[in-house]
């Protein structure tokens, strides 16, 4: 081999180790950012799945709670007034504290601690007359001091947490008064003004019946209409210019279909404004062509030996479609649907223009009632100024990427359990 | 006696005409191979005879085909029906990707030609019989048709070819994708075949037309060169391009 040739090697050698090295960095570069974003979110989320309790002790006077009965019935109970006896509970904290200063001391649990009170007492009624301990909810304030999440050392007038608070918090973490546990909350409760009172419950409900909605409406169009132009629609201009289209759409930026939702569903069908029914008929205008694309491969994919095997028996156009194509193709079309109801499931701006943006503090029943969705939540929570809805927003989009992921999982299942192997 | 009786088929792929002017006489429970170098349109004509070629959105077919006086290139005629009597074996196997049970059931099924369980249980039996498949398949009726052999998918077609009783197969060189011991069991079976039915054979291999026919037509550029006995063809050919076809100097 002559010096010329052997150079020649050595070039086309490198050449191709550099090339490798391209990819490499590239595909490091991709892997570093996901990871950078993934550290963020969980760094900044895992915290909210924790919630701060407050424990104190509470005396269940009947002279206070203004029950006369002797033996009180759950009505007694029900209308009894909480006002004095949750608020002592908190003032005992500090028996010294004089009587202007007190609201220092109820700020650091949250507004709700009166019907925590209550509660506790309705559950358990022979708790009337004595003095038991109690849990209650800390103020977004104390759990981020607790979480750590709050600077202490910020001058006094900047701090949402005065010096006064942080030693009550410090002398009731001492003794052990300040719990932290599993954040049931955050998965069970609507959307509060609260921080520490706010969960997804609303926003996931929202979600889910959007996304049914949703998979109610575009599935058999987009089925149906992948079928007919697959396997029925003659191949002419006019087929290929509404192949066009439906490309086209499946481009369309969402916030167009959002616009369409308010002009259309909510303008001139008058449908209930902020609902999942709403949105998820919106998400599905998005959906139908990602799913129609997805059937028609799918069907194309469908090896036309099949089709004349059926032809050939004297099955029908119809039959052949129905009893061969059709089946063949499903688990191509089913996992579409799930990628694009995944698309639907991220959405934000179809869904804030048409309603679902507004804040409910209810947990919706049926599609008809107003919700927010996951998404939306978040763009809601991001929103906020109080510190305690950073880590709520983290904690939201961790709900989110396992829905998602949940979600293309199942795609992949579907197409590698059920997708026919052609030799 | 003549069973499909063509007269000036004429075919068109758009502008561009696949077979002129052919007329043939195919006669009852005989079988008829076709051959001729690729693309000679020997399988477009095959496709006339069941009208396979409906599929193909530019394909055009002028001229008569008579089956038992019933023109089958007409708008009027029912294809269903037409394919019901007119089987069709293809170049590679295609068992639909169900149990072998319901490939075979799945004609019969369509047509409503057995009344009950029992009487679709004998008509599977009994075309995996006359298909010589019977033994091997029969313990695993519910297995998937696609997982058998190259050999054996080939004989579930034509399985579910003969179990609507047709009174015609064509057959579209069902051999080409087989090794030479599957290719020997279908051609055995197609000579028992030809006791019931009209079989035409479309075929690539001389030697298995020399083999399995009786009449034998040779077709080249679109054109049928020459028809006859498979004897005469193949020992003594009228024509000089069909002596050298056969004789290997082209094709």
């Amino acid at each position: 081999m002559n010096s010329f040739k052997k150079n020649l090697l050595k070039k086309r050698y490198n050449a191709e180790r550099r090339f490798q090295w391209y990819g490499k960095i590239a595909i490091g570069l991709a892997l570093s950012f996901l990871a950078v974003f993934m550290f963020q979110i969980f760094s900044k989320g895992y915290s909210a799945f924790q919630k701060t309790w407050i424990v104190t002790e509470v005396h269940y006077d009947k002279e206070l709670l203004l029950i006369d009965a002797e033996s009180p019935s759950k009505d007694d109970l029900e209308n009894a007034d909480y006002y004095d006896v949750a608020y002592k509970a908190m003032t005992s904290l500090d028996p010294g504290l004089p009587e202007e200063e007190d609201r220092q001391l109820i700020q650091m649990v949250s507004y709700k601690y009166e019907a925590e009170v209550k509660d506790l007492l309705l559950k358990n009624p022979d708790y009337l007359g004595k003095i038991v301990p109690i849990k209650l909810t800390a103020s977004d304030d104390v759990d981020q001091v607790h979480k750590g999440n709050y600077p202490r050392d910020i001058p006094e007038e900047n701090r949402r947490v005065n010096d006064y608070q942080l030693q009550i918090y410090d002398m009731l973490n001492e003794r052990g008064d300040i719990l932290s546990e599993f954040n049931i909350s955050f998965f069970t409760s609507p959307d509060s003004r609260e921080a520490e009172l706010a969960g997804i419950a609303s926003s996931f409900m929202g979600t889910v019946f959007s996304i049914l909605v949703c998979l109610a409406f575009s599935f058999p169009v987009a089925v149906l209409a992948a079928i007919y132009l697959e396997e029925f629609a003659p191949k002419n201009k006019f087929t290929d210019f509404i192949e066009v289209n439906i490309n086209n759409l499946a481009a369309v930026p969402s916030i167009v279909f959002g616009l369409l939702g308010l002009g259309v569903l909510l303008a001139v069908f008058n449908l209930p404004r902020s609902t999942p029914l709403v949105g998820g008929i919106t998400l599905s205008l998005m959906t139908l062509p990602t799913i129609i694309i997805a059937a028609r491969a799918s069907l194309k994919a469908v090896p036309p030996s099949i089709r004349e095997a059926a032809l050939a028996m004297g099955a029908s156009n119809m039959q052949t479609t129905m009893h061969h194509t059709v089946p063949l193709s499903m688990p191509g079309t089913l996992s579409g649907t799930i990628i694009g109801l995944a698309q639907a499931l991220g959405e934000t701006a179809p869904l804030i223009l048409i309603g679902m943006v507004a804040f409910v503090n209810t947990i919706p029943g049926t599609p008809v009632d107003p919700a927010a969705s996951l998404p939306v939540q978040i763009y809601i929570w991001s929103e906020s100024a109080e510190r305690g809805f950073v880590e709520k927003v983290s904690a939201c989009i961790m709900v989110l990427l396992a829905f998602l992921i949940l979600m293309n999982l199942a795609a992949q299942i579907v197409r590698h359990k059920f997708e026919k192997k052609w030799s | 006696m003549s069973k499909i009786k063509a007269e000036n088929v004429n075919v068109y792929y758009g502008s561009k005409q696949a077979l002129f002017d052919v007329s043939i006489d195919i006669a009852e429970k005989e079988v008829t191979a076709l051959i001729g170098p690729s693309g000679c349109g020997k399988s477009t004509f095959l496709r006339c005879l069941n009208r396979m070629n409906d599929v193909i959105e530019i394909c055009r077919v002028e001229g008569s085909i008579k089956m038992d006086n019933l023109e089958l290139n007409s708008r009027k005629l029912d294809v269903v029906r037409l394919r019901e009597n007119v089987g069709m074996v293809f170049q590679k196997p295609n068992p639909f990707p169900k149990t072998i049970y319901e490939n075979v059931a799945y004609g019969p099924t369509i047509h409503g030609i057995a009344q009950s369980k029992e009487e679709m249980d004998q008509i599977v039996e009994t075309s995996l019989k006359k298909a010589a498949l019977w033994n091997e398949v029969k313990d695993r009726l519910d297995e998937i048709g696609t997982g058998l052999s190259g050999g054996q998918q080939q004989r579930l077609c034509i399985a579910r070819a003969i179990s609507v009783s047709p009174e015609v197969i064509l057959m579209d060189e069902p051999c080409s994708a087989l090794d030479p011991i599957a290719t020997a069991q279908i051609e055995e079976l197609i000579d028992d075949l030809k006791k019931e039915v009209t079989i035409v054979i479309v075929t690539h291999s001389m030697s298995q037309a020399a083999r399995v026919s009786q009449k034998t037509g040779f077709f080249h550029l679109g054109k049928l060169i020459e028809f006859g006995p498979t004897d005469k063809i193949f020992k003594n050919p009228d024509n000089q391009q069909t002596q050298d076809y056969i004789t290997g100097r082209f094709g």
